[in-house]
């Protein structure tokens, strides 16, 4: 049931092939629900509602209707045919017969992965009224599965039957278009930790001030002009404590990087490329590398990279407190 | 040019991967058998220098094992570039009177305890320019020292064209030299050039094998003056030069805004300052021990000190010059890599038991030993010789 194969074009075709065979199939025999059509469970139904028709509970002003007697809430059909919730989780988990159309339709579905099912359509049709001590039983036949489709939940198929509610009488009281989505769990990607924060002084808090502006600012002494990255109070050359900023283009290459593999931090994930970036301007900074390399086996993110390869400055915004530059390798076709 | 200060001592706790004692009882283990190996008490010492990286506070250590008065207690900083500078400053005190037996230690649980390997990407806050350094690196995911080495390691290679296989050689000399020192946590456990290469990525260009062990254990050294030696059961080791050194524009392992970075000036700076002191050339040296927390290091501090020129290293070691008969037998104890990861302190006691002639991979003839101490952080450096 777990069979998490992904599906290629190859499958799926395969796949197709073998699910147009169940359209017109019965997935559910005639079964009769466990209890007739009674006042109690309807109590229950108006009551958890708010339907305060009084032909659902008042014989008397059922009868001042013209009809025989209390009727129950036409959408209860359903509800009479159902089993209990322990019950319904038995039976997903083995209690079906192995032989069943169902059972058969679901271990194909979960063979390409698809093992979660969401309702998502309901259409009802209610041709006569249910009496109390009506007996029903339903019928679900296949009527339609759909091409393999990407939703937001995962991809998967619809499935859409048609269940029939017919009373002791075998006379048709509702019928019922009903479509679930089978479909194959998107794998959540695990959260990633709040990357390490910087620890922020008056030496440097304006750095990551600005970056949250998408500004890469570089220092500068205001005195002799020479530039100077990481901050600090002081000008090396000159000795000036006065300084102001220059933005920087964002355009640079790469002077070295590394690819981390271990230990991992729970903040990144990894291969985690980190580089020595020159920028443009003539100073250097350490930032991580973003490289263009979709569908490329993650251990092979070191390819797309190499030294003095040109980069561009991108902004990571990471939470509300950490935005960081980036520089992502400019191919040769960009150039 | 000799100091009146020699090595009289040296003794260590065992190299292991749990010790399961504190930290404090292998400091006083490791400065109880040192003070013993010089033939001396801690009711002798009157001096102590460690690491500021140490958790063991010198009036612990002197308390615990019975020292008496200190008058001179001194800490170096770095990380691993203190090493070779804790015997400086014990050198220095004894020079100028001010102690006459210093014992220089350092100990952890570094493998059973905090692991310098899992990074610094979750240390404490605070506002301090130290703490602020890492703004810069962290993050980023920039927090192990391995990934702070492969960046000057990529380099490297880019401008020198050397490789993986190079930085290798460096650890299947080191395994090699490990497997026959019965101390060595691999001892009996040397290293083809292949399995190197085969070795799982830690931070691209290092592999696994490109990095040292971590160790628990604690390594203890015992300076004392001159006119003490009648009384010592070794022969005295002197130091010829004992240097310490920072480079212009230095950062905590990440000198990455330099005009190059493909050198390591700190210890061209040790280096210069050992040679003047001690009125010897690189050709003067018979082995040495350099610090090798990881491989691709090894080579700049080779160019640094005069043993190859700049971007020769791969060619001098490729031709079997570290090996036990080559011309400068490297890290006989198996260095970090291979015997035991003690910020280099063990580093120094196998360059004591050179000039003593009793490493267990005694090469054939060596007077003297050049040391080095961690890199990429100031550093330091000493000679030692009979």
């Amino acid at each position: 049931m777990n069979n998490m194969t992904p599906a290629t074009s190859e499958t799926s075709a395969a796949l197709d092939a073998a699910l147009v065979g169940f359209v017109g199939r019965t997935l559910l025999p005639r079964t009769r629900a466990q209890d007739p059509v009674n006042l109690p469970m309807i109590r229950h139904w108006v009551e958890a509602m708010g339907d305060t028709n009084p032909i659902h509970t008042d014989e008397g002003a059922a009868l001042a209707t013209g009809r025989s007697g209390l009727v129950a809430p036409a959408t209860m059909a359903q509800a009479w045919t159902m089993r209990g919730y322990a019950a319904h989780r038995r039976r997903i988990a083995g209690d079906l017969p192995a032989d069943s159309e169902e059972q058969r339709l679901t271990t194909l579905l979960a063979s390409v992965g698809y093992t979660a099912i969401v309702a998502t359509d309901s259409e009802f049709e209610f041709v006569r009224e249910l009496v109390v001590g009506d007996h029903l039983s339903v019928e679900e036949v296949i009527e339609s599965i759909s091409a393999e489709k990407v939703t937001a939940l995962g991809t998967g198929r619809f499935l859409r039957t048609v269940r029939t509610y017919t009373n002791q009488d075998g006379e048709v009281v509702a019928r019922q278009r009903w479509t679930t989505l089978r479909f194959r769990p998107k794998v959540r990607e695990p959260e990633l930790a709040p990357r390490p924060r910087p620890a922020l002084n008056e030496d440097n808090a304006w750095w990551f001030d600005a970056a949250r502006e998408h500004r890469l600012l570089v220092q500068r002494c205001a005195d002799c002009g020479t530039l100077r990255h990481p901050p600090g109070p002081c000008c090396p050359h000159c000795q000036s404590f006065t300084w102001d900023t220059v933005e920087a283009s964002g355009r640079g290459t790469v002077y070295s990087y590394t690819v981390a593999h271990h230990p991992r931090h729970p903040a990144f994930d990894y291969p985690l490329l980190i580089g020595v970036i020159a920028l443009e301007e003539g100073t250097r900074l350490i930032a991580n590398i973003l490289v263009d390399a979709a569908g490329a086996e993650p251990d092979a993110v070191g390819d797309y990279v190499h030294v003095d390869a040109p980069v561009a400055l991108e902004w990571l915004d990471l939470d509300d407190e950490l935005t960081l530059p980036a520089f992502r390798v400019v191919t040769e076709e960009k150039h | 040019m000799s100091w009146r200060a020699v090595i009289a001592g040296i003794g260590a706790t065992e190299f292991s991967k749990s010790s399961g004692r504190s930290e404090l009882q292998l400091a006083c283990e490791a400065v109880v058998a040192a003070l013993a190996d010089a033939g001396l008490t801690p009711a002798d010492v009157d001096g102590l220098v460690t690491f500021v990286k140490d958790s063991n506070p010198e009036i612990e250590v002197a308390r615990s094992t019975g020292m008496g008065e200190l008058s001179f207690f001194s800490r170096i900083g770095y990380g691993g570039g203190a090493g070779c500078g804790t015997i400086q400053q014990a050198m220095l005190a004894v020079e100028h009177g001010v102690a006459a037996v210093v014992v220089c230690y350092r100990a952890f649980n570094e493998r059973s305890g905090v692991r310098f390997g899992l990074g610094h990407a979750d240390q404490p806050m605070s506002a301090t320019a130290e703490r602020a350094a890492y703004s810069w690196l962290t993050p980023y995911g920039l927090n192990t020292p391995a990934q702070e080495v492969a960046l000057f390691a990529r380099r490297y290679m880019h401008e020198y064209g050397a490789t993986s296989e190079d930085f290798g050689r460096v650890a299947v000399v080191d395994r090699r030299h490990a497997a026959t020192n019965p101390k060595a946590w691999f001892y009996g456990r040397p290293i083809t050039l292949e399995e190197h290469q085969a070795s799982r990525w830690i931070a691209e260009p290092l592999h696994l094998l490109d990095c040292c062990q971590e160790t628990d254990g604690g390594q203890a050294i015992v300076v004392v003056a001159e006119d003490r030696v009648a009384d010592l059961p070794h022969i005295p080791v002197r130091i010829l030069g004992a240097a310490q050194g920072s480079g212009a524009d230095q950062h905590l392992m990440t000198s990455y805004y330099r005009s190059e970075i493909t050198g390591i000036p700190e210890m061209g700076l040790v280096g210069r300052q050992l040679y003047a002191q001690s009125g010897l050339r690189p050709d003067d040296i018979d082995a040495a021990i350099i610090y090798d927390h990881f491989t691709p290091l090894v080579l700049p501090q080779l160019e640094e000190l005069g043993f190859c020129g700049r971007g020769e290293a791969a060619g001098f070691i490729a031709d079997g010059n570290l090996e036990l008969d080559g011309r400068l037998p490297m890290n006989t104890h198996g260095g970090q890599l291979g015997e035991a990861y003690l910020h280099g302190m063990n580093g120094i006691a196998e360059a004591v038991r050179l000039v003593r002639g009793t490493s267990v991979n005694q090469p054939a003839s060596v007077e003297r030993v050049l040391v080095t101490a961690g890199t990429a952080v100031p550093t330091s450096g000493l000679i030692l010789g009979a």
